[in-house]
Parts: structure tokens; C-alpha cells; sequence
């Protein structure tokens, strides 16, 4: 059966993941008019919004206390509100999100206060969310999670009912974020999603350029979502201490039901049933023949995908619902990993293999890096990966090819458009990877096949094949 | 914009002094300062220098001694050559956790250094600190020293916690970790004609080019800082008889300090650009006092820039009476480009560093013309205005002003550690005038322009 590679390690060798406040950033990139400032040293933003911007191709501006080393020793609650002075001045937000960085959660600031004591001085009445994100604490998905917990934790204020659903989205892409929106339209949902960052890190080009890009979650409906019907979470693998769902459920009632995220046939049924359920709305025939499409392509498609032997990698929610995909079309994941810390996403991938009754047993492992998982792939005979572009050493030094999939992608185009659910969705992810199979075959049959069948032909038979011709 | 606001006042003061327009300002541009909180400065941190100039040396570990984010943002992102082990595009880290903030990472900095030992034979290892370990006070320098007696072998402590200062502290600190590398109680007995060659990390391969042209006038390189260095050749470093200094902002230091412990004087040259090239060639034959050397440097120049004169020329064309931006890391960088801007019949009507220090911006000042916007550790806000207001049709920068160049409609060249074509020598300057065309004269900026089918 599936097993955990437990123990402590001393050296991780390039990494899987990345920190919090990296998935904090994302998540405040989400929200309406929001800026956001890094409580720590100059080069923790800096790396942070080069990483987000080769991703998305968007200028990502994130403000930092810039602490030195007197702001270390004594505090940096004056750098803090210089911040917040600075930010306002250039940005003119309608709110600040904070996050800490190890430097600022070691030294013990208590930024929450901080934040309290700016508006005060300032006789303002402001929304300024905090949330403390040591970059030791974990990684970018409790982040993204945390954060998002936080934002709603400091906006949602009691509500009467309106009959909306509240969906809180793992970290996709924007263009995965807009095709959950356009269902929840074709369905007739009323919705506030968060956070939706599908036009703020994927704006189209117009002028002139706004320096905090329209869209993104509007404050006015996060804090009317603990009036929600219902909280829809992509979140099967989140732990309730960091789930947004999860605070909405137990400060105000909201029933919360947490689903994959919907990449893969079942996965995008559970998502689509439930929205069926809880509006009693029909299900349109567009998106029927939608299905029924995606169903055709796996048809299409199957003998080249039970082929395929996967690795998957990256961020746990997206890790969990590729294995799902990957199940249901045979391309059977042997490789599961993270680089989180993360029991649930073990304990619910063996019950996937096991519900399935998989031929092959994948290997999961959490708190990952890439030598494990590239030394895992070799040696179980891995033909693809799927995952962020960190995993080009795979494609680079393995020959195994790499779907690329996921945050971040560094080394091609277009991360922000990589679009993987929905029924639509997932055909296109499909046929990414059923294509990427028959790319690595077609290139490599007619050597293959030289190398393991031929052996050299007698000189006397082609001799006399050309006798024969004269 | 919140009505709440009002009670802020709307500019930042505090920016002023490190902004000037070349004839209006009498008085000396600020730099080398720290950046001001909420600026949203484009600058990173000391481990960032430090990592910078060090990660090319290819045959090293280069452990990140801290949480894992300082070694995931910083891992095989810049494009330095090597032509033998590929090491050094690994990123190490001891990954610390909440348990070791608690009770320090020391032991588990021990067992990784152990472990990597183990693993990878490697002669030499750098053992990075980020901002936790100096605050927790792990004492890097002890463990280091440990683990030199224990392996016999180098491991290099390299002081680069994010918050004592800026990239250039970064810089100092990986010069000094050189200089212990390089550090030798033995006679030395010089090579004549040899140079050792500093500040060129081998992007694209830019060292091996100069190390060609070096070789064809009669120069031996001992060693380049860092570009596709190994561990074996730095330490041949001290027995050169002269130090040629491209990226004086990095290596400033290490050159003055190599002056004083081993007598190597050197001497401050540029690569970039055809004129600087021939320049530089010909003041290295000039400092060897060297008569067949010179006339191998003419024949040198006239071949090399007998090969790229018409592609230049074409360039030229079209791109004569342009204007550019220009936002990269460090001085010579920006000077550079001014030159090689005007090769190509382009005026730079923006300018900035982020750690360009005051002779810099004293040569920036002399060399561009009046008008030109100055400005050091700008911000996006600033990059935006200036821009605009000098009428850029092109920036040159790193991977964050990328987005924001095309976000306003402007082309965009990277100068920065990512790319994929070497900049250097002949043939650098005619991939630059290249790059150059290939984003100015684009026909995408024609399509921007085109009127929507609803009339805007």
C-alpha cells in the first residue's frame, strides 16, 4: 500500500514549495483595491513579486517596511507605519493587506496593534488585514488558506441572509477562476467568490495603466458572506485552523462544504451536483453537452493515456485533484508529492487507489523536495510529470516530459491562462498530457524499436532481393 | 480613491533627493541609502548580492542556511555558464522550521553540511545566513569552522542576513568570503601577463568570449570572479599580475583588497559595447607596455568589428533618434548602456540604478544629456511617471519592470542574470542592438494603436 516518507530532514535539495507569505501576497492580489505590505527586510517582497510577476506576466506591486538592521533590534513599528503612510500616498487603496515575514514574526511584532495604533493616530476608519506569515511557519498553500481566512475573518461582519454562495478557490489560475465563474453564471448561481484574482493578475491591456488593477473580490460582499447560503471550498486537503470556511461555518453558521478543486470528470461532478443542490436550479444543456464532450475526449483518448506512469507535484489541493484526474483516465500517478506538510493529502489519496482499486500503487510523499521526487520518478519509471515549472529538471535531466501546471511557471508563457477545470477544462488538460504521451512516443517508436528488434540484415538477402528486381 | 484619505498628504518627500533632471539641479543626486519603508523599491536584500556573486562558482555547494523561501526564489534562476560540473544549480537548504527558530539551528546546520559532504564530494562550501539566523544567533562561523576540521575541506560562512544593509552589503560580504577562499600564507610567485578577471558571471557565456580575446592578444585569465569558476582556479587568483574589474559595483572591494594583501593592481574596464570593448583591449596591452600585444589588439578589433559593422549599421537605421529608459542593478551597468545606447543612435532620457554609488551617477551625469531624468532605488510609481513624462519608446530592466514596460505600451530589452545571449564584446553589442530592434520595431506596437472595432 501507499506510504509516507516520515522523519526529519537537515537538508532540502531544491525546493518544492515555497513560503507564506508568498501565498499571502496571491491571496490579497485577490481582493478589490487592496495593496499589500510585507512587515519584514526589502528582499523578501522583492523576490516574492519577481517570482509572481514571471508567473503571471502582470506588474505585481507588494510595499515592504524595508527593516534594517536598528529596526530589527528595536522594533519595526515606525518602518510599519511609514509603510502605511507611503502606501496610501502613492497607491490610494481602499485596503491594506499586512503580512509578516520571519525576520518580523522572530523579532516578536505584534502587527495587529501596530495596524490599530496607525488608524487611531490617523483618525481612520480603515480596513487593514493582518495576518502573521513566518516563512518557517509553512509553506505558500497555508498561506494562500490563512490569508484568505484572515481577510474574512477581518471583513465579514454579521449579515442578513441573502441567499448567496460564498466559494473560496485554491490557488488556480485566472483562467481557471474565470471558467468557475462563467459555470456559476450558466448555473444561475449568485456567488461572491474569493479570492478572484482572474482580472487583477491577468488584466487585458488598457489604457491608461492603474497602478492596483480593477477587479479582484469587492469588500461590500466579503463582508456580506456570513449571510451566505452556503460555503463552497475547494479545500479537501486544508486544515480547519486555516480554512475560511471553516470561520464562517463556526462564527456565523454558514454550512460549508468542501470539494476538490474541479479538474477530472468526478471532481467536476461533485462541483456541479452541489451547486445543483443547493440552488435547485437546473443543470443547462450547454453545459450537459459540455459534459458529454469531455467524456467523448476520454474515450478518445484512453489507450494512449493508460500509458502514461505520472508524477505529480505541487501545492496539495492541486496535487489531489490531478491524482483524481490522472485515476479516472489511467494515467496512473506513481509519484504524489508535496512540498508541504500535509497528512490529509496522504490519507486521501490511499483512499482514492484504494477505492479504484489501482494495478499500480503511487508513492506519496509530503514536506517533498525535488531530489526525492526526481529520484523517485527514475526510479519507478515515471513517462510524465505534471506540475510547476520548478520541476524542469525532471524534462532537463530525466527526459521526462513535463506538463506544466500549477504556480510557478517560470520557464514558458502564459501560467495565467493555463486553464485545467471545469468539463472544458479538464479535455484541455487531458489532451496536454494524451498529447505530451504521444509527443515523447512519436519521437522515440523508430528508434526504439531499431534498438530492440533489429539485428543487422544478412548482406546475401538484400543481394538477392536486388537479383530479383533485375 | 477612500475619502478617508485626505488626511494623507499625497507625495512622498522623503523620494526628492534621489531624483534629479540633468541642468536643473545644482546639487549631488542621493544614493547608496536605505530604502524607505512603503516605497515599493525594486531592490532586494543582502543575500541577494551575496548569492548573486557567488552561485556561479560551479564546482561549490551553496547551502542556504535559513527557511526555505530565501533558497526557493533564488534557485537556477540566473543564466551563468559552466563548462563542467553543474553543481551550483542546485539550491541547498537547511529548510528551518519553527523548532529550530526555538532552539536554534546550529546541529542541523552540522548534520546538513555532513550530509551534502556525503553526497557530493564537493571541495568547497558556502554556508549563506538569512535574517532569522542572525537574530536567533547561530553562530555560523563556528559551525563552519567545525566542519572545515571534521571534512578537510573549505566551508565558507557568508554573513548575508537580509537586514544589515543592502544588495551592495551583499556584495562585500561574498567579497570577503573570496578572500578567505583565496587566502594563502605561501610565497606567491607572480605569472607574468596573466589577469585575473572580476565582476563577469558567465551569463550566456560572456566570460569564455573575453577569455578568448584575452588568449588571442596573449593573455592568460588566472581566474574569473565568479563566472564558471571552479574552486581550484580561484585559489591561483593571487599569483596574477593584474585585476581587470567589469562590475565595479560588486567588485570594487575585492579588487582593492587583492591590491593591498597581494599587490595586484587593477584596472576598472567594460566589455559591453563595441567602443568600451576596443578600449579595453587596448588599455590592457598598454599596462603590459607589450608592443606585439598592441598590434595583436588592432588586428583583433579590426577583425572582430569587421564582422558585426552591417548588422550594427542596419540596426542603426532603425532605430536612430529613440528613446530609452533605463532601470537596472548597478552603475556600471548604466553607464555602459548609455554608450552602447548611443552606438546605435539612441538617446537615454531615464536613468537609474539601485545601488549605483556617487561616482557612478558623477560619470551618469557627465555622459547623458540635459534634460535626462536621474534617480536611484526608484519604484514602479517613479518608473511609471518618468517613463511617460521623457517619452520612452524602450526600458531596460530586470524581470519586475518587464511587465510594467508593456503594461504602458513601451518595449523592453532584460539586462539582468536571466538571459539567454551573451551581451558582451563584438558580439554581445550586436545581440543588444539586435534585441534592441527585434522589441522596438516590433509590429505588435502597431496593433496597440489600432482603433477597437466599437471606436476607442
Amino acid at each position: 500500500m501507499s506510504r509516507k516518507i516520515e522523519g526529519v530532514k537537515n537538508v532540502n535539495e531544491n525546493p518544492c514549495n515555497m513560503c507564506m507569505p508568498m501565498g499571502g501576497i496571491l491571496a490579497l492580489k485577490g481582493i478589490e483595491q487592496t495593496m499589500v505590505v510585507l512587515h519584514g527586510s526589502q528582499g523578501c517582497s522583492t523576490y516574492m513579486r519577481r517570482h509572481i510577476s514571471q508567473h503571471f506576466n502582470e506588474p505585481i506591486d507588494v510595499g515592504s517596511s524595508s527593516l534594517n538592521e536598528k529596526g530589527t533590534i528595536y522594533g519595526g513599528e515606525k518602518n510599519l507605519k511609514q509603510a502605511f503612510n507611503n502606501i496610501l500616498r502613492v497607491y490610494h487603496p481602499q485596503m491594506i493587506g499586512v503580512l509578516t515575514t520571519c525576520l518580523a514574526e522572530t523579532i516578536g511584532e505584534d502587527v495587529e496593534r501596530i495596524a490599530a495604533e496607525y488608524l487611531r493616530e490617523n483618525k481612520l476608519n480603515y480596513p487593514i488585514v493582518t495576518a502573521p506569515t513566518p516563512g518557517y511557519g509553512g509553506s505558500h498553500a497555508e498561506g494562500y488558506f490563512f490569508t484568505v481566512r484572515r481577510i474574512v475573518e477581518g471583513l465579514a461582519k454579521k449579515a442578513e441572509k441573502n441567499y448567496k454562495i460564498n466559494i473560496f478557490v485554491s490557488n488556480i489560475s485566472p483562467a481557471d477562476i474565470r471558467e468557475i465563474k462563467r459555470i456559476l453564471d450558466l448555473m444561475q448561481v449568485r456567488y461572491t467568490l474569493c479570492p478572484d484574482f482572474s482580472d487583477t493578475l491577468d488584466r487585458p491591456y488598457v489604457r491608461p495603466y492603474t497602478k492596483i488593477p480593477e477587479g479582484g473580490t469587492k469588500l461590500a460582499d466579503i463582508a456580506e458572506m456570513s449571510g451566505a447560503l452556503a460555503t463552497v471550498q475547494m479545500g479537501m486537503t486544508v486544515d480547519e485552523s486555516i480554512s475560511p470556511g471553516e470561520y464562517l461555518r463556526e462564527e456565523f453558521g454558514v454550512p460549508l462544504y468542501t470539494i476538490p478543486i474541479p479538474i477530472g470528470l468526478e471532481n467536476t461532478d461533485i462541483f456541479i451536483k452541489l451547486l445543483q443542490e443547493l440552488t435547485g436550479g437546473v443543470i443547462p444543456l450547454s453545459l450537459q453537452n459540455e459534459r458529454g464532450r469531455l467524456v467523448d475526449a476520454m474515450i478518445d483518448s484512453h489507450k494512449y493515456n493508460f500509458e502514461g506512469r505520472s508524477a505529480i507535484f505541487g501545492e496539495p489541493e492541486l496535487v489531489y485533484a490531478l491524482a483524481g484526474a490522472c485515476i479516472e483516465n489511467g494515467i496512473m500517478p506513481l509519484v504524489v508529492a508535496t512540498g508541504s506538510k500535509n497528512s490529509t493529502l496522504c490519507t486521501l489519496v490511499q483512499d482514492l487507489s484504494a477505492e479504484k482499486g489501482l494495478d499500480f500503487i503511487p508513492e506519496i510523499v509530503t514536506e517533498s523536495d525535488f531530489k526525492e521526487i526526481r529520484g523517485l520518478s527514475v526510479a519507478k519509471g515515471v513517462n510524465v510529470a505534471i506540475g510547476h515549472s520548478d520541476g524542469h529538471y525532471l524534462e532537463e535531466q530525466e527526459n521526462i516530459p513535463l506538463v506544466r501546471l500549477g504556480f510557478p511557471i517560470h520557464d514558458r508563457i502564459g501560467g495565467q491562462r493555463i486553464l485545467s477545470v471545469g468539463y472544458t477544462g479538464t479535455a484541455m488538460f487531458l489532451d496536454r498530457v494524451t498529447n505530451t504521451l504521444l509527443a515523447a512516443k512519436q519521437k522515440s517508436y523508430r528508434q526504439t524499436m531499431y534498438n530492440k528488434f533489429y539485428r543487422g540484415k544478412e548482406k546475401s538477402e538484400v543481394a538477392k532481393y536486388e537479383l530479383l528486381r533485375v | 480613491m477612500n475619502a478617508e484619505l485626505s488626511a494623507i498628504e499625497l507625495s512622498i518627500k522623503e523620494r526628492e533627493d534621489f531624483i534629479a533632471t540633468k541642468g536643473k539641479q545644482k546639487k549631488q543626486l542621493r544614493c547608496d541609502a536605505e530604502s524607505i519603508a512603503g516605497c515599493v523599491s525594486q531592490r532586494a536584500c543582502v543575500f541577494c548580492g551575496a548569492r548573486v556573486v557567488l552561485n556561479p562558482i560551479t564546482d561549490a555547494i551553496h547551502l542556504i542556511h535559513g527557511p526555505i523561501g530565501c533558497a526557493s526564489y533564488t534557485w537556477d534562476i540566473r543564466g551563468s555558464l559552466s563548462s563542467g560540473t553543474e553543481l551550483y544549480r542546485n539550491s541547498f537548504s537547511t529548510d528551518l522550521k519553527e523548532q529550530d527558530v526555538i532552539f536554534g539551528g546550529e546541529k542541523k546546520l552540522a548534520r546538513a553540511i555532513d550530509e551534502l559532504v556525503a553526497a557530493y564530494h564537493a571541495k568547497l562550501i558556502f554556508v549563506y545566513s538569512t535574517c532569522i539566523v542572525g537574530v536567533i544567533g547561530d553562530d555560523i562561523e563556528a559551525v563552519c569552522r567545525a566542519a572545515m576540521v571534521r571534512h578537510h575541506i573549505k566551508v565558507i560562512p557568508v554573513q548575508s542576513s537580509g537586514f544589515i544593509g543592502n544588495k551592495s552589503a551583499g556584495y562585500r560580504a561574498a567579497c570577503d568570503s573570496l578572500l578567505s577562499l583565496i587566502h594563502t600564507e605561501k610565497k606567491i610567485s607572480k605569472k607574468p601577463k596573466s589577469v585575473n578577471y572580476l565582476g563577469d558571471f558567465n551569463l550566456a557565456g560572456e566570460a569564455w568570449i573575453i577569455r578568448d580575446y584575452l588568449a588571442r592578444i596573449g593573455v592568460t585569465v588566472s581566474t574569473v570572479f565568479t563566472g564558471d569558476a571552479s574552486y581550484e582556479e580561484l585559489k591561483t587568483a593571487p599569483a596574477a599580475s593584474l585585476n581587470i574589474i567589469q562590475c565595479a559595483g560588486s567588485m570594487a572591494y575585492l579588487a582593492k583588497q587583492m591590491e593591498e594583501l597581494y599587490h595586484i593592481p587593477y584596472l576598472r574596464i567594460s566589455f559591453l559595447g563595441i567602443e568600451d570593448t576596443a578600449v579595453t583591449l587596448r588599455n590592457i596591452a598598454e599596462y603590459f607596455e607589450d608592443p606585439e600585444m598592441q598590434q595583436k589588439v588592432e588586428i583583433l578589433i579590426e577583425e572582430e568589428s569587421r564582422k558585426v559593422t552591417d548588422e550594427l549599421s542596419f540596426y542603426r537605421k532603425k532605430l536612430e533618434g529613440k528613446k530609452a529608459a533605463v532601470y537596472v542593478g548597478g552603475g556600471f551597468k548604466a553607464i555602459s548602456l548609455i554608450k552602447q545606447f548611443r552606438e546605435i543612435g539612441m538617446e537615454v532620457v531615464m536613468v537609474g540604478t539601485q545601488t549605483g554609488q556617487p561616482d557612478d551617477y558623477d560619470t551618469i551625469n557627465g555622459l547623458v544629456t540635459e534634460g535626462t531624468v536621474v534617480l536611484d532605488d526608484a519604484n514602479p510609481a517613479e518608473l511609471e511617471k518618468f517613463m511617460i513624462e521623457q517619452g520612452a519608446n524602450l526600458l531596460v530592466g530586470g524581470v519586475k519592470e518587464r511587465p510594467l514596460a508593456y503594461k504602458l505600451g513601451v518595449a523592453f530589452v532584460d539586462h539582468n542574470h536571466e538571459r539567454k545571449h551573451p551581451l558582451s564584446g563584438f558580439v554581445g553589442a550586436v545581440n543588444f542592438a539586435r534585441e534592441v530592434y527585434s522589441t522596438v520595431c516590433s509590429p505588435v506596437w502597431r496593433s496597440i494603436q489600432m482603433k477597437t472595432p466599437w471606436g476607442e
